[in-house]
């Protein structure tokens, strides 16, 4: 397990008197104190660690969540943001002297503008919340992450989440234009705005992905775009997952990028196909499911060219969808892949490296070796064009030893993946759960640059201090 | 001027500083924002040459001195690009050598792809750097997806050589595009022109052009894809267009020359007495910004990203420089003083300044990397 820093009992011991005093800055509703409504803020989609916070504020406002700030930096109290609560690497993930900030009652859409194509929005707007706001015309918000449905864009931005449509829109920061935040010691300022590249430091850059180190961001202004005519998915399955990366490589080379390139290696076929039943090719090694936009006749087009690449390396099966329903039905698999997995094993972990992508068939050659060392199953999924990589450790959550043995092998991947010439994480983030291993990727002079850098914007280091950097550098 | 060829060099010279030193690379740029008060120059320009180069990977990396045409050259060989379409800024400065790919980041400069590729910055996978105490920083990697720790890459974009000496770039490379086209649109004015643009953009075509020539006016939008698909998007858009003014079509060979000039703010460029501001707003800000600056001084004008960016050529003034900035405070946007003579640029503040708690953030992420300012002082603000 990793650790979390000792809380400072000299706040533990004002428990009351800090719900008392937060409770003047949040009026109603806003405090919550008691132990068993503190439960549902012990965790995040990282459920194998938990520590309820000594208290959760819910703020309904930037000046709240700002004299929240000023009174825990002017009393030496650590705070923990937090959104839906969906980190699969505990980014949300509290400590016991920490006061929660849940952003999820900012969820008020400020102003959608299709001429200008940008979007205001609070940080406790969900993701597909956008999309449905501006759907009416046609428009659509691009980063995907498969928690969209309840991921909240202000999480999105402190993680620079992705998606399975990043290869062409790219990831959050790709998709911003300006936020509002609170810094830590309570300042409310304004970055970037609601235009493209603002002269001076690129905060708004730098505060993407910062996993909720620098400040807390309370609104957004994100651009939204509009959709294509259509979209249509096609599925080519191989023999050997060296056959199938050499025909992702011929697609790339060729001048196609689709919009989604997934692929699964056998065991997540199966998984999937035992699920969903969409058809998959059980003899398969490696599937790639490809999906390209535009008029019908350009997907027509453009399906048939990565067809034409994809017969060129033997495959078993090739399936071009005529139809939307048959689009959908490719993907279901995909979509379930994750539910599929929980069938075979109740507990999991998602894994988030990535790699160059043409050293996938030794990576998978490698984790399969591991599988077999660690006694455990794994399932792969990829997104082929931008070499992120999704193993899913199967482990049994009753046996402590299990829970070791895949955290172990989860780590093992990741090293792989840094070695190869990739990194910890894709996505995901580095969190609680791969702070770590940050060694692996950086050198200490490093880590001391990117420490300094988070000491400039939070000298006291209140905010989230026991994530991303691993603990033996933080400041007593 | 020191100009060492390895990256030790560069943290040797590092070390041994005792003074300021002027950052750069072939100095293509040295023209723009405000003048360093340095007493030596270290430049970058023989940390030459491209290190690594996967088309398949879509990535390529290149020390920082490399000549960018060299990178497109290497680029071209295999059907790619940097999609962010960097201008060529020589003509506006007047120099003869070419920008390195190590000024080209540190300046986050990006042509009229940007409105639908995105910026250098959004290209920009990996940095390796010399911070102020002479150690070399890796931030980023070579890989497309990557969120590993604080993005030092978007901070060192942009940031003009103050924060580090970057010395070796990773850029993600995409395909380039088989066929183009441009149509022509002759509007009646600015609002037209900027709602035709708007048009094109809000369209499901993928317009990676979208500029608008005051002159005239004409809207400009471009098509890049597969050759079927420009044909058939250029025929569906030419419909929609029509309701803004008269549309025509401009083929291959003329519009690359078209969009050219336009990446390098070719139709602006006056005499060198001349100054060039760069300015980014909201695109329905630019018609009541237009009025206003052709009201303030006889400005000669270019808009591009479907208005959102706006190059402003002027006398060289500090009333000229005061009517932009007020402009642009109206527009709620950022301004660059992009060019201008060497008094002119030392007197004003090239950029905006930056909120009071910001700057006290930026004075410290300032010490966090370059703890004894030895970095292009003054590049970007008085002082700073």
């Amino acid at each position: 397990m990793i650790p979390l820093p000792p809380p400072k009992p000299e706040i533990l011991a004002r428990r009351d008197a800090i719900i008392a005093a937060l409770r003047t800055l949040v009026p109603g509703e806003g405090v919550i104190g008691d132990e068993t409504r503190l439960k549902p803020y012990e965790t995040d989609g990282l459920s194998a660690y938990r520590q309820p916070p000594l208290a959760v504020v819910l703020p309904t406002t930037t000046e709240q969540v700002a004299a929240v700030m000023r009174y825990c930096h002017g009393n030496g109290i650590r705070v923990v943001p937090r959104g839906a609560g969906t980190s699969l690497s505990g980014g949300a993930l509290p400590l016991a002297d920490a006061v929660v900030i849940g952003l999820m009652r900012m969820n008020r859409i400020l102003e959608i503008d299709f001429d200008d194509r940008l979007a205001v929005v609070e940080a406790g707007v969900t993701n597909l919340g956008i999309t449905k706001a501006v759907e009416h015309e046609g428009f659509f918000y691009a980063p995907d992450p498969s928690s969209q449905l309840a991921c909240m864009i202000g999480g999105n931005v402190n993680m620079n989440s992705g998606g399975a449509h990043c290869l062409k829109y790219g990831v959050t920061a790709n998709n911003l234009l300006g936020l509002k935040l609170v810094t830590p010691e309570g300042e409310i300022v304004e970055v970037g705005g609601d235009h493209l590249d603002t002269a001076g430091y690129d905060w708004l850059g730098l505060m993407t992905g910062s996993e909720g180190m620098l400040g807390i961001v309370t609104e957004v202004t994100v651009r939204i775009l509009r959709g294509p005519e259509g979209a249509r998915a096609m599925l080519a399955a191989f023999k050997g997952t060296e056959i199938a990366g050499a025909a992702v490589d011929a697609i790339i080379g060729s001048g196609i990028i689709p919009v989604a390139l997934e692929f699964m290696d056998k065991p997540c076929i199966h998984a999937c196909e035992a699920f969903a039943h969409a058809g998959y090719p059980l003899d398969a090694e490696a599937m790639l499911i490809i999906e390209v936009e535009g008029s019908v006749a350009e997907q027509d087009f453009l399906l048939a060219r990565i067809k034409e690449i994809c017969a060129r390396f033997d495959p078993i099966s090739l399936k071009v969808a005529t139809s939307a329903e048959e689009s959908m039905a490719i993907w279901k698999g995909r979509k379930g892949a994750f539910g599929a997995v929980g069938r075979i094993s109740p507990d999991y972990l998602c894994m988030d490296g990535t790699i160059p992508t043409g050293e996938l068939p030794f990576v998978l050659k490698r984790i399969g070796e591991m599988s077999t060392q660690y006694g455990l199953q794994v399932a792969n999924v990829f997104h082929a064009g931008d070499g992120n990589l999704h193993p899913l450790i199967m482990f049994d959550a009753n046996n402590p030893a299990s829970f070791r043995a895949a955290e172990d092998f989860g780590a093992d991947i990741l090293k792989l993946c840094v070695e190869v010439g990739g990194c910890l994480t894709g996505e995901h983030g580095v969190g609680v759960e791969k702070r770590d291993l940050m060694h692996v990727q950086f050198q200490p002079h490093e880590l001391a640059q990117q420490r300094a850098i988070k000491t400039a914007f939070d000298p006291a280091w209140l905010l989230n201090p026991h994530k991303v950097f691993p603990l033996e550098a933080l400041p007593q | 001027m020191n100009a060492p060829d390895t990256e030790a060099g560069i943290v040797d010279a590092v070390l041994a500083a005792r003074e300021p030193l002027a950052i750069e690379g072939n100095g293509s740029k040295r023209g723009l924002l405000r003048p360093v008060q340095a007493a030596e120059t270290l430049s970058t320009r023989n940390l030459s040459g491209i290190t690594l180069y996967k088309p398949t990977e879509m990535v390529l990396s290149a020390r920082a001195g490399t000549p960018l045409p060299e990178i497109e050259a290497t680029l071209a060989e295999r059907g790619q690009m940097l999609a962010p379409e960097p201008p060529d800024t020589h003509a506006l400065f007047g120099v003869r050598q070419p920008a390195t790919i190590g000024g080209i980041v540190a300046t986050n400069l990006s042509g009229p792809r940007r409105i639908n590729a995105g910026s250098i910055r959004d290209h920009l996978l990996g940095i390796r750097f010399v911070n102020g105490r002479g150690e070399v920083v890796r931030s980023g990697g070579r890989v497309l997806k990557n969120v590993t720790g604080l993005d030092l890459c978007k901070l060192l974009a942009g940031s003009h050589g103050t924060l580090g000496v970057l010395t070796e770039i990773t850029m993600k490379v995409l395909p380039a595009t088989e066929a183009t086209a441009t149509l022509k649109v002759a509007v009646p004015d600015i609002a037209t022109g900027i709602r035709a643009l708007s048009a094109g953009l809000t369209s499901p075509y993928g317009i990676t052009g979208a500029a608008l020539l005051p002159m005239g006016p004409t809207a400009l939008l471009r098509l890049e894809d597969f050759a079927e698909s420009v044909t058939y998007r250029a025929a569906r858009l030419r419909e929609d267009l029509a309701r803004f003014g008269e549309v025509s079509m401009v083929e291959a060979p003329e519009s690359r020359l078209l969009w050219r000039s336009i990446r390098d703010a070719d139709p602006i460029n006056g005499g060198p007495d001349h100054a060039i501001w760069r300015l980014s707003i909201r695109p329905s800000a630019a018609p009541a910004l237009v009025a206003a600056l052709q009201e303030a001084f006889a400005a000669r004008l270019l808009l591009d990203w479907g208005g959102g960016l706006v190059w402003v050529a002027g006398p060289a003034t500090e009333e000229a420089h005061q009517a932009v900035l007020a402009a642009t405070i109206a527009a709620r946007g950022s301004y660059t003083l992009f060019r201008a003579p060497e008094p002119l640029r030392a007197a004003v503040a090239v950029i905006p300044p930056e909120a009071p708690a910001l700057a006290a953030i930026a004075a410290r992420v300032k010490a966090a990397l370059d703890p004894a300012g030895l970095f292009n002082p003054g590049r970007m603000r008085a002082g700073q």
